[in-house]
């Protein structure tokens, strides 16, 4: 009767939601992360103290949100908001909720909200606890906008911001440098896989002639019959790889444990390292089905699988072996995705709820473990069930359901693996064996991380610890909890939740059964084989330093390696090309640009010139402008060889002036009367700051003189050949006419240089202004700020 | 630089060329001139005025900081601009008043334009010199 009841509040509630379907909401739901990240600033030292606990609220009202829509999206009914955001490059705000989506969103509100609450204690009191749920909440709802986006140049923006949060988050501890190398390798990673995700977008947008996903679905044959197929399967692997730490991009996720367990817990385990998986899951319907796409992703699953789930066995921290299984269930997901079948597609979706389940509580566990004996070293904990019970139950629930042991949800997911893998054709063996050492291994770090710290004596440094406030236990048992619920009742979630998740990964009607047990037969037979040789491990494998050190040796070989000898490479590279072109020297900088320009221009000479001069149409040469060119050669020449360098400021006074003569005998006053002034006021900045300089005996060397003098005469050879040539192309005067006729019927203005500047160009103008505003500033700023410098010392 | 005969000259100089810059500045819309040239005359004026009678004492004749013209000119510049939108027509349309008024002669909002591009031109200029002056 009280199910009955639920279900009827849900269905209603779901009925509210169908009636007001406006994007409005939706919008806000998504943004609403990104407003309190901006508004915690403003209320900093509220956060810090009682407001504390009012911010995991916003992630839980986002999951009761969500869960509105599950009873319409469980019906096979997606819902599509749509809202046009940049209409004129196709950019939209549509998002839409369908099965995929929704497991999604409820994970990261969901995980999000537990997660939350764990902050308030764990970073209790911490002077940046402001700024961290700033952060987590941006993150948040970065991840909700990739996994809703159906415009793809919006999935590539969310996707970067989740990058951008990442960096803040690993980094947060940001007076330690370890921390802030990891996030700055997590950053350049995953942001050379934002970069290729970007290449893929356009790639796509312009073979599918859309950047909505729905639509390129219908567009599916033909892109997987483009020439571009390959570019853009490759391009979104690099990207899927790169965020979801598969190998050989897998290395930014051990260090970004560096960042405080609740990070790593949403963060690096149960949300963002899944956005790549988001991504490959969601392109399947579109990309997928082709042999380039599944032996891709199986070759590189399987091997992240193995490599990671072997390299878990020799770690002794907490973090860092979760942090290698983690590597390792995410190659299973690709490896899975990769096969490609119906079945590998329902083992994806159920494992991708199996694994955030137990993994973000041994996430949370650690953390516990960390906040209250200091350590996550396991060679030294032992026995803590005895001052920890509850979180020492959550612990032991999760390692089960992680080891795979029936009645969890675990021992579901890893059925399905494993059939999926047994009815794979003729690499079935293969594929079986590499998941069952896989599994083998991940059920030894499980245990590890889940069940070594509690067991055995209690050691006497521990004995004074204690329960930490509830805020941090209760949620790793919820999650833990529901590890088991979901596996003895695999009905709860199998038509509301898994269905429609499938449903979307295979685009068609395939109704689908989720059982516990499927009776006696060889599936089982491979789970308790699993079973059976993981404890078997865990007994006669005593992790140890000497172990650890062993794997040390490998470490040159090993990608993180090689790509930090690239980047010490690069930025050798960039400091030696910087230091040679931006070396400070005002000089350099003109000689560069001076010597580019005539380069270039001598090339284009060089092509051919059209120089033509007709005489005939030339006017006689007047005595005035005789006499100004003889002015201006004299002062060239003072200026060139003048010993002191106010006569040189001068001398080039004295050229303007008679620019400035020239522009008035050829009719243009305006320009005569603006450049005279421009030129005094040159001069007098000049003289200003010349007038102060110690007196040179002699300005430069002979060589550098000759040097600059070359340079000098090619340049200005050149521009004249260039001025000659645009002379003698055919001018269009269009432009010019239509101000000249119109100035005064449109403007009211006779002049037609001023109703330019003040009516037909006038936005430019305000721009100009704008500008030289802040070139003021700029001035005003860098001379006062640092005289009170000065003044200081 | 600082002889009598400049001194003297400088102070009949400045409400000179000041009067001048004003001139040049509303004659631009149908002779040579403009809000440019104009705000760099009367910067000229002032920084002739500082050479031969010291920074200080020009600083006293303007009160305010020159920086100060910078914001006023710019918002002068803008709402002239966006003026025409309160009567319903589009961004920077030219407006203008029928009848002319004495000695400005015809008055539109170009000419508002106009004052805010010659007040920019006087601050920036001058900012940057007299810093400049002050600091070296």
């Amino acid at each position: 009767m009280k199910g009955k009841n639920t279900f009827t509040f849900f269905r209603n509630l779901g009925f509210l939601t169908l009636k007001k379907k406006s994007p409005i909401s939706m919008i806000l739901a998504i943004l609403s992360g990104f407003i309190v990240a901006s508004m915690i600033p403003l209320m900093s030292k509220f956060i810090k103290g009682k407001g504390s606990i009012l911010i995991p609220f916003l992630p839980l009202a986002l999951f009761i949100y969500f869960l509105t829509f599950l009873p319409q999206v469980s019906q096979g009914n997606p819902i599509d908001f749509f809202y046009s955001w940049v209409p004129s490059f196709g950019v939209d705000l549509s998002f839409r909720l369908d099965g995929l989506s929704l497991l999604f969103t409820l994970l990261i509100t969901g995980i999000g909200t537990l997660v939350f609450f764990y902050t308030y204690s764990y970073l209790k009191g911490h002077v940046y606890l402001d700024r961290f749920y700033g952060y987590l909440s941006m993150f948040m709802a970065s991840m909700l906008g990739l996994v809703l986006s159906d415009n793809i140049m919006t999935l590539f923006i969310f996707w970067e911001l989740t990058s951008i949060s990442s960096f803040f988050l690993i980094g947060f501890n940001n007076e330690d440098p370890k921390s802030r190398k990891s996030a700055m390798l997590a950053l350049s990673i995953t942001g050379l896989g934002g970069l290729f995700l970007l290449a893929a977008v356009i790639l796509l947008g312009y073979v599918g002639g859309t950047y909505s996903i729905q639509e390129l679905l219908s567009q599916s044959e033909l892109l997987k019959a483009s020439a571009n197929y390959n570019w853009i399967i490759f391009l979104l692997f690099i990207a899927a790889f790169t965020k979801s730490a598969q190998f050989p991009f897998h290395f930014w996720l051990p260090g970004a444990m560096k960042a405080p367990t609740p990070v790593s817990t949403y963060l690096h385990s149960a949300t963002m390292v899944k956005a790549g998986i988001y991504l490959l899951a969601r392109f399947t319907p579109v990309l997928g089905g082709t042999a380039e796409w599944n032996t891709t992703l199986i070759i590189v699953g399987a091997i992240t699988m193995v490599y990671a789930a072997i390299h878990s066995l020799f770690r002794l921290d907490m973090k860092g072996i979760l942090a290698y299984s983690t590597i390792s269930a995410l190659g299973i997901l690709v490896f899975l995705i990769g096969l490609g079948t119906e079945e590998a597609l329902l083992a994806a979706g159920v494992f991708i709820l199996v694994h955030a389940l137990y993994k973000a509580t041994l996430f949370l566990i650690t953390g516990i473990v960390d906040h209250e004996t200091g350590s996550r070293d396991v060679t030294v904990l032992s026995g803590l069930r005895k001052v920890m019970m509850p979180v020492a139950v959550a612990a032991f629930l999760a390692a089960l359901s992680n080891a795979g042991a029936p009645p969890f949800f675990g021992f579901v997911g890893k059925d399905l693996i494993y059939e999926a893998t047994l009815h794979f054709g003729d690499w079935a063996y293969v594929l079986t064996g590499a998941a069952i050492v896989t599994n083998i291994c991940l059920l030894f770090a499980g245990l590890l991380a889940g069940y070594k710290p509690f067991a055995g004596p209690l050691p006497k440094q521990f004995e004074k610890v204690h329960l930490p406030h509830p805020t941090m236990w209760v949620p790793p048992l919820i999650l833990a909890g529901l590890g088991l619920v979901f596996g003895i009742f695999p009905s709860l979630i199998e038509k509301s939740l898994i269905q429609p998740v499938f449903t979307s990964l295979v685009n068609n009607d395939t109704i689908i059964h989720l059982k516990l047990w499927h009776g006696f037969n060889l599936v089982l037979g491979l789970s308790a084989l699993t079973l059976a040789t993981g404890v078997l491990l865990y007994w006669k494998l005593k992790p140890s330093n000497n172990l650890l050190r062993k794997t040390f040796k490998f470490e040159i070989l090993s990608p993180k390696t090689l790509t930090e000898q690239f980047g010490n490479l690069f930025s050798n590279f960039a400091k030696l090309w910087t230091g040679f072109f931006q070396n400070g020297y005002l000089r350099n900088y003109v000689i560069t640009i001076l010597g580019f320009l005539t380069l270039l221009l001598a090339f284009r000479l060089y092509q051919g010139v059209n120089i033509y001069i007709d005489t005939a149409t030339l006017t006689d040469v007047t005595i005035y402008e005789a006499i100004v060119v003889i002015i201006m050669a004299a002062s060239i020449i003072f200026t060139v060889f003048s010993k002191s360098r106010l006569v040189a400021v001068a001398s080039l006074g004295v050229i303007g002036y008679a620019i400035c003569l020239i522009f008035l005998f050829y009719s243009a006053p305006d320009l005569a009367m603006t450049q005279f002034s421009i030129d005094t006021l040159t001069v007098i900045l000049f003289v200003l700051v010349i007038y102060n300089l110690p007196k040179y005996k002699s300005f430069s060397k002979k060589r550098v003189r000759i040097r600059d003098g070359i340079l000098s005469i090619f340049f200005g050879t050149l521009i004249a050949l260039l001025t000659l040539e645009v002379l003698s192309e055919p001018l269009n005067r269009e432009t010019s006419k239509y101000y000249a006729e119109n100035a005064y019927i449109l403007a009211k203005g006779k002049n037609v240089v001023n109703v330019i500047l003040v009516d037909f160009r006038g936005f430019d103008t305000i721009v100009e202004i704008t500008v030289l505003v802040i070139a003021a500033i700029g001035v005003f700023s860098l001379l006062k700020l640092r005289l009170k410098s000065i003044e200081k010392e | 630089m600082k002889t009598i005969i400049f001194k003297t000259a400088s102070t009949y100089l400045l409400p000179l060329l000041i009067l001048f810059s004003v001139f040049i500045l509303l004659r631009g819309h149908y002779l040579p001139g403009g809000g440019f040239v104009g705000g760099l005359i009367a910067s000229i004026a002032f920084i002739i005025h500082s050479f031969a009678n010291g920074l200080e004492k020009t600083k006293t004749i303007i009160k305010f900081h020159p920086g100060f013209l910078m914001p006023i000119g710019l918002a002068i510049a803008l709402l002239s601009g966006a003026a025409p939108l309160l009567i319903g027509q589009s961004l920077m349309t030219g407006l203008w008043f029928d009848e002319p008024i004495a000695v400005i002669g015809m008055v539109g909002s170009a000419l508002f334009f106009d004052t805010g591009v010659y007040l920019v031109v006087i601050g920036v200029t001058l900012t940057i010199i007299f810093t400049i002056t002050e600091t070296i």
